[in-house]
């Protein structure tokens, strides 16, 4: 284990794409929030909106799922 | 009388899950060995076969098959079984049949419009598919088929062919002006058509990759807090995580199964009509 | 592969989806799955539970119709004793004006009777009362000639007939 560099990169390079899902949550968390503003705003156009709020909700996590899947590549594939 | 039965009730959850929480450690954490933790988070993901221990070819009965033919299993026992009745007022199983049916048809009648409802079969078929491998994927010590890339990649697939076939039949060359975007400036518009392309290719990836990393993701994580339970000072703590997350999951299975719908049914729009 | 997650890296396992030597069996068997279920929805599950969904609003429909239909007749029957109502007010009315009509042709048949017996009467009596009257101004015509022809007698004087007589009917035309 010691002086083995490229593990020790690999791991920071795991932890700093971790760090990548931090993102998609402040995103995902956005778009939850934005929908609730604006549903209690108008509650009665709500309803037609949820199925845009997942496809949104969707759209945000993807990307952290992404860095998800760099950091498990990075982890066990590499 | 009705206090003591919601009393009794009360204690039988209470006592449900504990034997939950005991069955998860007992499958989470057989492999502690003396000294330290070793995390195996990914060894549940093993394909491994059925019967004996050779190689695993492509006809090769394993876990995965296993699964998948409980899925089906699933698929029949609620919406064959379920309806069998054919009542005007209906039973339990009927009515969940009745709401899963009627569920994906208004989701699909609503972002696809009505002429994408010819393809309400393939729609619900992906639904049912992946709510029950998701869902039968929790029960401890399963297999959750959808983790796999190589699953979703080819539901994914299938999806993204399906639809870019059928923008073409349906519409001609005039499916292009997808990526043609008339409401903005010319000048902008071949910039925008490159990033629309990429978009429009990444969405395989990206429909895929949601699905398998959001239940692996959820896997991986309760795992993990399963070989912390091996430390007895923060034992109950990690139980009542696992506890935790694994509401979480159950939220989480029939979202991914709502999204990889839903997300279907926009790619199904944008076929029928290209327009924007 | 298999060897290698199971052997040295035993607390690294690696990922089980990147094996790519599985991919072929769980494309075949997912394959196989979906095909399954897709015959088992098109043919069976989905066109029973829409022909119970589309049975169920055709009950409700008939139902919510034959609710109509019934409301329907609950007013026409409304409509019916009113007019029935209606009419039986306005018989009556036209009664009661018929018997007034009649009652008011009695009446005035029988006052015109009475006013032409009164007038007859009357005129009876007028000409009964004129008679009397003739026959008292003739009465007071031979009183007065009498008592003319005694006054006369008494104060000794012949009273000549016709004299008095002419002077009396002088006298009573002035």
């Amino acid at each position: 284990m010691e002086g083995n560099i490229a593990e020790l990169g690999k791991y920071i390079g795991v932890g700093l794409t971790a760090i990548g899902m931090g993102g998609a949550a402040i995103g995902v968390g956005n778009v939850a929030g934005n929908y609730l503003a604006g549903a209690l705003r108008n509650p009665s156009a709500a309803a037609s909106q949820t199925a845009t709020l997942f496809i949104g909700m969707a759209f945000a996590e993807a990307l952290g799922i992404f860095s998800f899947l760099v950091a498990l590549l990075l982890m066990f594939a590499v | 009388m009705s206090d003591q039965a919601k009393k009794s009730g009360g204690t039988g959850k209470v006592i449900f899950f504990a034997i939950l929480a005991l069955i998860l450690l007992s499958i989470f954490i057989v492999p502690t060995g003396g000294e330290g933790l070793s995390f195996h988070p990914m060894d549940q993901f093993q394909i491994k076969p059925v019967f004996g221990d050779g190689p695993i070819h492509w006809y090769t009965v394993t876990n995965a098959t296993l699964w998948m033919g409980l899925t089906v299993l699933g698929v029949v026992l609620l919406l064959i079984v379920g309806s069998s009745g054919r009542a005007i007022v209906p039973s339990k199983g009927q009515s969940i049949a009745e709401l899963t049916y009627g569920f994906v048809y208004k989701m699909l009648e609503d972002v696809g419009g009505k002429d994408s409802v010819k393809y309400f079969p393939y729609v619900m078929t992906l639904f049912c598919f992946i709510a029950f491998s998701n869902v039968l994927g929790l029960l401890p010590a399963s297999f959750t088929p959808t983790t796999h890339i190589a699953v979703t990649g080819v539901l994914a697939l299938l999806v993204f062919v399906f639809v870019t076939v059928l923008g073409f039949v349906k519409n001609g060359a005039t499916f292009l002006e997808l990526f043609w975007v008339k409401s903005a400036p010319l000048a902008l518009r071949p910039v925008l058509a490159i990033i629309e392309l990429i978009s429009y290719f990444v969405r395989p990836v990206s429909h895929s990759i949601r699905l398998a990393g959001n239940m692996m993701a959820g896997h991986a994580v309760i795992k993990v807090f399963a070989t912390f339970a091996a430390i007895k000072l923060i034992a109950p703590v990690s139980i009542a995580a696992i506890a935790a997350m694994y509401g979480l999951e159950i939220l989480v299975a029939f979202i991914q199964a709502y999204v990889f719908t839903i997300l279907t049914c926009v790619y199904l729009k944008d076929a029928l009509h290209p327009a924007h | 592969m298999a060897t290698e997650t199971h052997g040295a890296t035993e607390s690294v396992a690696g990922m089980p989806q990147l094996e790519l030597a599985h991919f072929p069996n769980q494309i075949f068997w997912l394959l196989v799955t979906l095909v399954v279920i897709y015959f088992v929805l098109s043919k069976i599950a989905l066109p029973r539970i829409s022909s119970v969904l589309a049975e169920r609003s055709g009950t409700i429909m008939n139902d919510i119709s034959a609710a109509e239909e019934l409301k329907l007749k609950a007013k026409d029957a409304e409509n019916a004793y009113n007019k029935a109502l209606a009419e039986a007010k306005a018989e009556a009315q036209r009664i009661s004006g018929e018997t007034q009509a009649a009652i008011q042709a009695d009446l005035n048949t029988a006052l015109a009777k009475a006013d032409a017996e009164i007038a007859a009467k009357a005129a009876e009596s007028e000409a009964a009362i004129a008679e009397i009257r003739a026959n008292a101004a003739d009465s007071v015509k031979v009183v007065a000639k009498d008592t003319a022809k005694e006054l006369i007698a008494a104060f000794g004087g012949k009273a000549d007939a016709k004299t008095v007589t002419a002077a009396i009917n002088a006298r009573l035309k002035g």
